[in-house]
Order: C-alpha cells, then structure tokens, then sequence
C-alpha cells in the first residue's frame, strides 16, 4: 500500500512538473492581475503645476530585460546601449538630463512583474522594455495602469501595444516580421520548399508563424512541413528536422530565439541535412553562443534593420563606442534598438516639453501625445524616418542579411 | 525508410533515458526512495565534461591538437564528470539522505526535491545562467543505403555505452559480492544487518554507482544535444524517472526497456501525430501501461503483508 502511494504521488508531481514546463514562457497568469498594492509610483508625490514649455530635469528611466539567462544577450545589449545614448546625451549638458536604473527579468514572466515594482520603488518615470515579448504581456498591463510611458526596443508582439495607448515599440511588430520574411524569401528565393519550426508555447514563435503562413498562403508559396517544439521538449529537434528533409524542404523558417537555433543548426548538421535556415531577430546573437561551432551557422539569413558594418556615420560611432566600452564585442540589433528607444524618449520630451517634477501621469500623456507627430531617424531604420501609428507600432522598412565569414553581410 | 530513421532518433534518446532511468531504479531499489537530485547530478556531469575539455583545447593542447589528444582530453574529460558526480552523489546521500534514514518516505522527497533546487541554482552561481553550446567531439554520421540512411555516430554511441552499462549493471549485482550485498539490502534492511552487511556502506555505493551513470549521461546527453544550462538535466530526469515506473522500479532490465520504449513513443508520436501532443501521449501510455500492470513492464508485484 505504502509504496504504491509514494509512486503515485511522485508520479503526480511528475506530471504536474512536465504541465509547468509546457506552460512557462506562455502569456502566463499574471498579465491579467490588477496591479497597485506592492508598486508605488514615487515620482507622482510631488504636485508641482504643469509648466508648459520647455523640457527640463533629470528624469529617471528604468530598463527592464533578460540581463541573465537564455537570453541574456538581448538585455544585456539593451542595457549597455541604452547606457551608451544616456551618456551621449547627458554630455551635452541640455536641459534634460537622464539617470538610468535597470533590474533583470531573466526572459521570465513572472520575473518581470518583481522587475517592474522594483524599479517603480525607485522612483521609474519612463520604462525602456521590456526587452522580449513574454515578460512584456506581464510588464505593460501594470505599465498602463500606472500610467508609466513606455517604448519597447525589442519587444515585437502585437498584443505588448494592442490597447495599449501608453505604448511605443522601436522593433517592428510579430505580424510585420512574418509577412515581411515571407516577402522577402518569395523575392529572393524561387520555388523554395519551406518547413518551419516554431515553439508553440511562446507568444513571440507563434505569432510570427502565423502571419509568416498567412503572407505565404497569399502569395501562393510552398510550406511542406511544420514542426512545433517547447520549453521542455526543447533540447532535441531530430524529429522535426528528420521529417522536414523528408517532406524534401530546402529551407527551415526558424522564427524563434537562438538558443534552441543553435541545437538545430548543430543536430542538422550531424545529420547531414542543409537546407537554408532563415531566422527573424531572435536569431540576432547565434554568433556569440559560448562553445558553438559558429561555422555551422554560415549562410543564415536572419531579417534585422540593423547591421553592425553599415558605413553610414552613425552606425560606426555608436559601433566603435560599444565596441571599446565592452571588450571588442559587436553589438546587435536589440543595442540599436535600445540607442534609437532612449533618443525616442529624448525627442519625445523635447517636443511635449515636460519636466522631470510632473506626475508620471502628466508625463505620459504628454509624451503620447507627442509621440503622433513625432518621426525620429535612429539607427535601426536605414536612413528613413521612424514614425507611430496610434497603436504605436513603427513604420520602417526591415532588410535581412546573411551570415558570412563569421559577420553580417548584406546579401 | 523514414520510419527506421524515426526509430533510431527514438532509440538513440531513448538509451540516454534508459542510462539516466538505471540511476533511478537502483537507488529506489535498494534505498526505496526517489532521488529527484538525480537530473541535476547529470547537468554537473555535464558542466565538467565541459570545463575539462575547454580547459585542456584551450590551454594544455596547443593551437593544433591532434585528433587523439582531442579524443584523450574528453575521455579524461568524461572520467573526471564520473569522479567528481561520484564524489558529488556519495556526499549528498551522506549529507541530506542518511540523516533521514529512519524518517518517513515523505521526508526524503521532499529533501530529494530540495537537494535537486540546490543543485540548480549553485551550478546558476558557479556557472552562469548562459546557456553554453557542448561541442560534441565525437563527428560525423555513418550512411547507409546509398545516404538515404544517415545514423550520427554520437547516437551509435549512445546506444552501445546503453547497452554495455545495462549488462554490466546486471553481472554486477548477480555475480559480485557487493552487488549480492544490495539485493540483500534491497529485500529486508534489517536482516541484512543481522547477516553481517554495512547497509550505509552498502547505500553509498549505490549513490556512487548511480551518480557515475550519471556523469556519463551528462555528457552523451550533451553530445546529443548541445546546449548546457542549468535547468539541463531536470526534464530529461523527470522523463527517466517515468521511463523507470513505465519499465517497472527497481529493476534494471526493466529502466532499461522503459527508457527505449519511452524514446521510441516520443518519437513516434512526434513523427506521425503531432509534435505539439507528444508528451500527452507519452504520460497517457504510462498511464494505461500502470492501469493494467501496477509495478511497470517488467516490475516484481510484491504483495505487502497486513
């Protein structure tokens, strides 16, 4: 009796320990919690009157990303770059000065809320993040509630600004990076067959793969295979990548991050099977994998607005800046989102002209109000201007590269 | 063609489940408890497989190192995984397990469990949350059928070290003195205290065997799939430790024929159902499995006196 009790309830918490990991990264219940009693806005005690006019003061915005973990080089590209502008910008001794607090969510959900009311304790004005999607669901809802204005370098899902008013994405949405990697293989590549491999439980993967599909139905392209993985399955692909080389595909859609990328690269490879791989930008930071083969990832194509060899001027200063700040390392696309987002928050407060002493809630409202007229040349958007529809998604045009001798080339 | 394909990756994952399920099944065998810790002594294996060969490609070999001083450096590599998991199961079982001897069996899950959070966030500290990318250095694929067969050499591998620990496993507890001394242990404590035999003694080298196993897990495990984290070992654990109830705990033919048969339905599953429903299906086969035969596949039904 005894022993058939312990197995069944080892058994059970078996169970229920597979259940938590299907379900991690997913929107997660906290999204929808109603947020206040822990998070106080310390910013909105003082009650000067609205001054109008000119942008002042030193406002304190706050970074919220994966310093640690899968994927840490996104938040930690995130941080040192939105550091890099807030130098930059506190050296030219205007008026508006920033001061810049950062807490780590580790790409976790849940993490992310602590994350957020920690930084809202120390008196967070603007929030730059979250960085990835997942946490993001979490972090807005409290965001908008509070009132914190917030633009988002990296996090591309569609639902982080959906109804969202408080809300400012540098990265383009989901639905953009789908179709438009979608438009660019049915330009570039002809009568390719297409498998994709997507991680189903995470907003960020499935929301790409759906409007990839949808773009590729339209325009009548050719998907043979479609394979999903999660959070606890994903450690071994040969199955997906043994039934894609079976159903003849010559190119994998990867929309998901690089960690997993890299297992897949490395298992096709021992498998013999070479197809081309096509990433969106969580495929951004394959390179820098510690211990991965980097030759296994040549020839990749990956959709980014951003590519550390660009000759214009801007681009080589913020990448030479980086580059002597942090130890010869090339920053990637979330760096420059992160250096464009901190000077969106800077031209945002210029044109409403708020000052550091308003409420949180002055603030914001003013600078959404602002952010409607607003178009902003950074680097992420290849000369043109960057602009906001009411939603507060980016309008730019994304461009891919391909991986080549170890960098980024422009195929 | 693709179905032979489909069967070797769900055996060859299967042995890695298998390998992992022997740790299980021994250790409940003889100490009747669950070690949960279990996964994340196969995630240190790994870390120090690792370690060891950046170590010795990076430091000791040169710009240039021959393809045998690679192959010596990871078999020194992997014997050092299997000293430091042994070193690593001995103390935990002396530590966190054997105070708790006479408790009841809930105490020591519960301490299994905590042991196993422990594991998790020291090698978080010692480590780094980075996943880091395990360059397998055993290459290449043996093809077969004019290519239309293509088998990686690493899961040839697997299956071979499976088999050869799953025989040896068996002449070790049939034939030797210290594997009689573990049955004895594993039928009645007492008794086999009054015959004479050090059951502390006699654990220990439980948890050192099972750790060993672990090491060498770690490290086909990584060879197979590359990324190393800290969280590494805990899903495949869980699924050993199911592969050992499906196969019968407590039995070592039994963890054996559990984790295939559980590799082999993985992949299957994936390969001709859905890739989403597989580890539905997966746990429902257990379920019915335990249904109709209650200690497993190939389990001793041991009816307990009132």
């Amino acid at each position: 009796m005894k022993k058939s009790r312990i197995l069944s309830l080892a058994l059970a918490g078996a169970l229920s320990f597979s259940m938590l990991a299907g379900c991690g990264g997913g929107e997660g219940g906290t999204a929808n919690t109603p947020s206040g009693n822990s998070s106080t806005p310390a910013g909105s005690e003082e009650t000067t009157p609205v001054s109008g006019g000119s942008a002042s003061g030193t406002f304190k915005l706050g970074v919220i990303g994966p310093l640690t973990g899968g994927a840490a080089i996104y938040g930690t590209n995130v941080l040192n770059a939105a550091q890099i502008a807030v130098d930059e910008i506190n050296e030219l001794g205007g008026a508006v000065q920033f001061e810049l607090i950062s807490a780590d969510d580790v790409h976790d959900p849940e993490t992310s809320v602590n994350a957020y009311n920690n930084l809202m304790d120390q008196g967070m004005q603007i929030l730059v993040g979250t960085v990835t999607s997942g946490p993001a669901l979490s972090v807005v809802p409290l965001a908008y509630e509070d009132r914190v204005f917030t633009v988002t370098p990296s996090a591309s899902g569609d639902d982080v600004i959906e109804g969202n008013d408080n809300v400012f994405q540098v990265c383009f949405t989901d639905s953009n990076q789908g179709s438009r990697s979608a438009q660019y293989i049915d330009e570039h590549f002809e009568d390719v067959k297409i498998a994709i491999i997507y991680k189903n439980d995470d907003p960020y993967s499935q929301g790409i793969r759906d409007n990839f599909a949808a773009e590729a139905e339209t325009r009548g392209m050719e998907i043979v295979y479609e394979g999903t993985f999660n959070e606890s399955t994903q450690t071994d692909f040969n199955n997906q990548l043994t039934s894609a080389q079976s159903a003849g595909a010559d190119m994998i859609f990867l929309p998901i991050y690089y960690t997993p990328a890299s297992v897949i690269l490395t298992q096709a490879n021992a498998m013999g099977y070479e197809p081309t791989f096509f990433g969106v930008d969580g495929m951004d930071g394959i390179l820098t994998v510690p211990g991965f083969d980097t030759t296994l990832a040549e020839g990749v194509y990956l959709l980014t607005p951003f590519s550390a060899d660009a000759e214009d001027e801007a681009t080589q200063n913020f990448v030479s800046e980086y580059k002597s700040r942090h130890n010869d390392e090339i920053p990637n696309q979330f760096a420059a989102d992160a250096y464009d987002a901190v000077y969106i928050v800077y031209e945002a407060i210029q044109a409403a002209g708020v000052t550091a002493d308003m409420s949180n809630e002055e603030i914001c409202d003013a600078l959404i109000a602002a952010m409607g007229d607003l178009s902003v040349v950074g680097l992420t958007s290849a000369g043109s201007e960057m602009t906001w529809d009411d939603n507060g998604a980016v309008s730019k045009d994304p461009t891919a590269v391909v991986i080549e001798g170890g960098t980024y080339v422009t195929p | 063609m693709e179905f032979l394909l489909y069967l070797i990756n769900g055996i060859s994952m299967g042995s890695i489940y298998a390998i992992i399920a022997l740790g299980y099944t021994m250790v409940y065998g003889i100490a009747k408890m669950l070690n949960f810790a279990h996964g994340d002594v196969i995630m240190v294996g790994g870390y120090v497989s690792f370690y060891a060969t950046t170590y010795a490609t990076g430091q000791l070999l040169g710009d240039n190192p021959s393809e045998t001083a690679v192959g010596v450096a990871t078999l020194v590599s992997v014997l050092l995984a299997m000293i430091v998991c042994t070193v690593l199961g001995v103390i935990i079982e002396g530590l966190a397990y054997r105070p708790l001897r006479q408790a009841g069996s809930l105490a020591v899950l519960i301490t299994a469990i905590g042991v196993s959070y422990f594991l998790q966030n020291a090698a978080q500290l010692l480590f780094g949350a980075n996943p880091k990318n395990f360059t397998s250095v055993i290459g290449g694929q043996l093809s077969l059928f004019d290519g239309q067969l293509r088998i990686s050499n690493v899961a040839l591998l697997t299956v071979v070290a499976c088999v050869v620990i799953m025989i040896g496993l068996t002449l070790f507890t049939g034939r030797s003195k210290m594997g009689k001394a573990m049955r004895a242990c594993s039928e009645d404590k007492g008794a086999a205290q009054l015959m004479g035999i050090n059951v502390n003694r006699t654990i220990s080298l439980t948890f050192a065997i099972g750790s060993a196993l672990a090491a060498i897990a770690g490290v086909l495990l990584c060879s197979y799939s590359p990324v190393l984290q800290p969280t590494t070992g805990s899903m495949p654990g869980i699924k050993a430790f199911t592969a050992a109830v499906f196969g019968g705990i407590g039995s070592i033919p039994g963890a054996m024929l559990g984790g295939i048969l559980l590799g082999i339905i993985e992949a299957l599953a994936q390969a001709y159902i859905s890739t989403q429903l597989s580890n539905a299906i997966l746990f429902a086969v257990l379920i019915v499995v335990l249904l109709v035969k209650p200690s497993g596949l190939l389990g001793k039904y041991v009816p307990e006196k009132v």
